[in-house]
């Protein structure tokens, strides 16, 4: 094993199509036309020193360090800022080259301390190698002069010395080692978008300063992406664990576990001890980005409060029992008999994760299908995206996102749909927004003045603040205005959908009831905003929509997925880059946990359970018989649990109680139940309701592979041993074998086989396959090798694109006089879903609590100050927390995050849900806001149960 | 006021099979029925189906009219296997 080194150009990679021809020290190289002569140097492997350049950002040309010579010119061009140009011939190493350089790092080196040997940087320092590099053997000014290097020039203090800036919990800032190259000032811009960095004074004065109150980045507008602490060449901007730890020695690519924009790292580790995480230049999802979460925050993967012993109580009310694997296993799998016996074959299911990989989820719903005999499997994805599987199945023929994130590089007009990119996808938010800035304009639908709406060098042409709840309404009247201006595209409509059908749908948009006019009043979107927003995407260039949760997470969440699928094919924008209808998924393997057949109507694949051919495939396979009668979902398992006809329950890594709506009625549902099984990495709150608790691993403990919102397929690599001491596929195999199933799968690999062998979607797949491409996007098989980047280029899944008549029904949670306002949720950047691993990290210093955002004149009405306490009431229940007042959301509308479980904000939302899926309404709910003095009983009397419920017994002589 | 109470399984059914009833409403009248029947029958668990032809038995039973009508074309559930 070994480091994986990445090679730097030194500059971005030209998209030019033209190629030209040019001469470097005697190598004839052919490159892109636009291509810096350091980048083509350095493909004919030829390496000019450099300081300033680094191929993630523009250059800038100031370091001098990167010069050459051009026959036929003057003067000593820098590489890294003159453009290849058909038959130069350069020279990068000549004698006068060579005394310029010295003379350039003899400078640098005179303001730079030479503490080498106990500095973090050691041995991954470009300063060093550059000395190294130019041959530097002496310094002829000395220490002693000016210099920003020693706190004290003489006995007086030195005013250029500044300390180190720690305020950062991730990196340190030791002003005294920069040497003003501007790469972190370029990288905070352009990589992520930020611009929280300047370069403050002039000449020797100047330096970097990340602005804000107190001038240090914990102040600034810095998000800690990490960006420029990658881009820094000397030990100015390093991360703490280097400090700490020292050098990596090996590194393993895998992909991040927090979102599903599915980044790419080099997890760079010494021996089995994490030093840090540094995005994959090669990563097609990220490109060499990442935001605070993947970078950063996996301190929760070694935190005390894991549980590393398998656990059994007999009753909930009991404090927990350590115990060893096996007799765990034997006691689940006696428990489920039992059951079963008992109540019959289908009182007991599953619930598969989507922070897991694609091979344990593949192996849950199979042990589900295949062991307890039962369709019973669902997994969490219910709660945020199964209205997209369901619309986009209904309209294209396939529940896929359309494109890859590399398309957003060719948009012109971006629509985005109840979604926050910056806080829940920020590394897709950083790509988008260098879109932006290059020219593309943005139409941002959302209740609340989301960052995206107004930042740094973005503005959004439009922004539709609609009241939660009437997006269909909203999506559907852009059609009508799309239909009667006659702005839609004829002749894709003609040749790629069904001509009838789009007849009749223009026919119901373009009835009157759906004009701007008319649906102003109920959305309160101004008529004007909503023409202008709609005739641009229709003719502003390649139009794409990216749509989150926002979106799904209604009553007529699937309904508003087809209406934008109808927006979509009506202006002709699917089928090529730039354009489609793209789901910002949340976790991790929310695709994959769905591709996997963890739906209780359908097998991998997306094939439905009745489907007699594709059962039998299975049958065959596994030796069974399936039912063909769809399973229960989850809102319809803690139904049949209250009636008592379901008993039994394995919970791999989700935390019903805390993410499912309506927290009350997942407890009674729990505790109805008689034998529940929870395998996660720490006593969630669900865990309270936990008969037995299997100890789960984290991502950087298993092999595997999760699957991005752009269907990617990427690698998830081993790089320590589990705590606990089993891969969760393996735990989950074991309680197979328990309950008398022959499963022997020696990797996780065998598992990918065995979805290749039966999932056409998957054919080609192999962890062979993704080792040698790094990843790829589903669907891969003989038709595409190497997977599909864009999904229905000639035709659609389904043959012609089906239009559908999208009509806005009013939600039944309805505002009225004692519950006047309408609450929606959302998430922020630092933290995640329910936070269970980000409030294990640092990342609590971005966000201690849940706040709830009020508008000025509604906490004015209710004589709320900013930061008091204040108890929200729904007709579910009622909560307490802290108000933040603020315009950004409109008066009537209130928000808030569900990252801490003290909030317990499900407890005020409904069991309202998705016409067609049961997807939780989260996004709407009526509410009264009121000052109050402290925690609702419920929020007492939950923490109490908590409590209890935590206690664990230990087991001295545990015979292992 | 629904949900301050418990809503037992009986009146959430009959709520989705309506919901599911009102989007159909809006499509063109001969998919609807098929489309509601179609609906319930792929995604609705045997015993949520045994629970639908219960309710449909009672007068007054607050169904959708499209339910009431797509009902002969939904499947009766068969015996679960032991
Ligand atoms: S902090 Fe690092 S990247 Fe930024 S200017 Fe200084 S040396 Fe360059
Ligand atoms: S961590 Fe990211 S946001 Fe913060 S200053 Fe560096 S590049 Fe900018
Ligand atoms: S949380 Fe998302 S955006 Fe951030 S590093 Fe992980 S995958 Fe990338
Ligand atoms: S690398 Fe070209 S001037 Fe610094």
């Amino acid at each position: 094993m070994s480091l994986i080194e990445e090679i730097d150009y030194g500059t971005p990679a030209s998209l030019s199509e033209k190629m030209i021809t040019l001469t470097i020290d005697g190598n004839e190289v052919t490159v892109p036309e636009g291509t810096s002569i350091m980048r083509a140097a350095m493909e004919a492997g030829i390496e000019v020193p450099k300081l300033c350049a680094t191929d993630m950002v523009d250059a800038f040309g100031s370091c001098r360090l990167c010069l050459i010579e051009i026959d036929g010119r003057n003067g000593t061009p820098a590489s890294c800022t003159t453009p290849a140009m058909e038959g130069l011939v350069v020279h990068t190493q000549t004698q006068r080259l060579k005394d310029i350089r010295k003379g350039v790092m003899e400078l640098y080196i005179s303001d730079h301390p030479l503490d080498c040997l106990t500095c973090a940087a050691n041995g991954d320092c470009q300063l060093q190698d550059m000395a190294g590099a130019v041959g530097l053997r002496d310094v002829r000014y000395g220490y002693e002069g000016e210099n920003h290097v020693f706190a004290k020039a003489g006995i007086a203090a030195n005013d250029r010395w500044l300390p180190k800036d720690e305020s950062n919990p991730y990196f340190t800032y030791d002003p005294a080692k920069c040497i003003v190259c501007s790469l972190c000032v370029r990288a905070c811009e352009e990589v992520q978008g930020t611009f929280a960095l300047t370069i403050e004074g002039r000449g020797f004065n100047s330096r970097v300063s990340a602005g804000g109150r107190h001038d240090n980045f914990i102040d600034s507008e810095c998000v800690s992406c990490g960006a420029c602490v990658q881009a820094c060449p000397t030990a100015t901007l390093t991360e703490k664990s280097v400090i700490e730890i020292g050098q990596p020695e090996h590194s393993k690519v895998t992909t991040c576990a927090y979102c599903g924009v599915g980044c790419s790292f080099k997890a760079e580790m010494r021996g089995e001890e994490l030093v840090r995480m540094v995005p994959w230049k090669d990563g097609k999802a990220n490109r060499g980005h990442s935001c605070v979460k993947g970078r950063f925050a996996y301190g929760y993967s070694t935190h005390k409060d894991r549980i590393l012993n398998p656990m059994i109580r007999e009753k909930i009310t009991d404090p927990w029992r350590e115990v060893t694997w096996d007799e765990a296993y034997k006691y689940v799998a006696n428990e489920f008999r039992r059951i079963q016996y008992q109540y019959g074959r289908n009182s007991i299911g599953g619930i598969t994760s989507s922070r897991c990989t694609n091979e344990e989820t593949y192996l849950v719903q199979k042990l589900v299908r295949a062991g307890f005999g039962n369709n019973n499997v669902d997994t969490c994805a219910r709660v945020c995206h199964s209205p997209t599987g369901y619309g986009l199945k209904q309209t294209f023929g396939t529940s896929a996102g359309t494109q890859d994130f590399d398309s957003v590089d060719y948009t012109d007009v971006v629509m985005i749909i109840g979604a926050n990119p910056t806080d829940g996808h920020p590394v897709f938010a950083s790509r988008l927004k260098k879109r932006l800035r290059k020219g593309a304009k943005l139409i941002i639908v959302d209740p609340r003045r989301i960052d995206l709406v107004r930042s740094p060098h973005v503005q959004a042409s439009y922004h539709l603040p609609l009241r939660p709840g009437t997006n269909v309404a909203v999506v559907t009247s852009m059609a009508h205005v799309i239909v009667t201006e006659g702005l839609f595209d004829e002749k894709f409509i003609r040749e790629r959908c069904d001509w009838d059908e789009f007849q009749d749908w223009a026919a119901f948009v373009a009835s009157p009831e759906h004009s701007p006019e008319a649906i102003e009043q109920l959305s309160g979107v101004p008529a004007q905003a909503l023409r202008e927003a709609a005739r641009l995407f229709a003719t502003g260039g390649n139009g794409s929509i990216y749509y989150g949760l926002g979106v799904t997470e209604h009553s007529q969440g699937s309904t508003t997925v087809m209406a934008i699928a109808n927006l979509a094919m009506a202006t002709g924008n699917i089928g090529r880059k730039g354009v489609g209808v793209n789901p910002l998924r949340g976790q991790n393997n929310v695709q994959g946990s769905c591709d996997m057949g963890s739906f209780p109507h359908e097998l991998p694949g997306y094939r439905h359970i009745s489907d007699d051919q594709t059962r039998d495939i299975f049958d065959k396979l596994w030796g069974v018989k399936l039912q063909d009668e769809p399973g229960l979902r989850i809102p319809n398992m803690l139904d049949a649990a209250i009636d008592g006809t379901f008993k039994g329950l394995y919970i791999q890594g989700e935390d019903i109680l805390q993410s499912d709506p309506d927290t009350k009625h997942v407890a009674g549902g729990l505790a109805a139940m008689e034998c529940v099984v929870v395998h996660d990495l720490f006593l969630n709150e669900t865990a309270n309701y936990a008969h037995v608790f299997l100890p789960g691993s984290t991502f950087l403990e298993k092999d595997g592979t999760f699957t991005n919102a752009e269907r990617r397929i990427n690698r998830v690599r081993k790089v320590m041993s589990p705590l606990n001491g089993y891969a969760d596929w393996e735990v989950t195999q074991n309680l197979a074998k328990a309950m008398g199933l022959g499963w022997d799968y020696k990797h996780p690999s065998e598992i990918m086989d065995e979805v290749a062998l039966t999932t056409p979607s998957f054919a080609g797949v192999s962890f062979d396959l993704l080792d040698k491409e790094g990843s790829v996007q589903w669907p891969c098989n003989e038709k595409a090798p190497l997977g599909t980047p864009i999904m229905h280029i000639e035709s659609f899944a389904r043959g012609k694109g089906k239009f559908i008549r999208t009509e806005y029904v009013a939600t039944d949670e309805r505002t009225g006089p004692r519950f006047p306002l309408l609450l929606t949720t959302g998430r922020i950047l630092s933290q995640y879903n329910v936070g269970a691993q980000t409030r294990r990290t640092d990342n609590v210093i971005w966000h201690e609590e849940d706040r709830l955002e009020i508008h000025p004149h509604d906490a004015e009405q209710r004589g709320i100050r900013d930061g008091d306490w204040v108890k929200v009431a729904s007709r579910s229940g009622e909560t307490t927390l802290r108000a933040l007042i603020t315009d950004r959301v409109s008066p009537g509308v209130v928000y808030t995050t569900f990252h801490h479980p003290t909030t317990q904000a499900n407890v005020i939302t409904t069991d309202f849900s998705d016409w067609a899926t049961n997807c939780p309404e989260y996004k709407v709910t009526a509410v009264q806001v009121g000052v109050s003095n402290g925690p609702s009983d419920w929020q007492v009397k939950y923490d109490e149960q908590a409590r209890q419920s935590r206690r664990i017994v230990p087991v001295f002589d545990a015979a292992e | 006021m629904a949900s301050e109470g418990h809503k037992t399984t009986a009146t959430k059914l009959v709520y989705m099979a309506n919901q599911i009833a009102a989007f159909f409403h809006t499509q063109p009248k001969d998919e609807a029925v098929a489309g509601v029947a179609d609906h319930i029958n792929h995604f609705w668990e045997p015993r949520m189906r045994t629970q639908l032809f219960a309710i449909l038995e009672q007068e007054d039973n607050g169904l959708d009219d499209l339910v009431v009508e797509a009902a002969k074309q939904i499947r009766k559930p068969g015996p679960v296997p032991a």
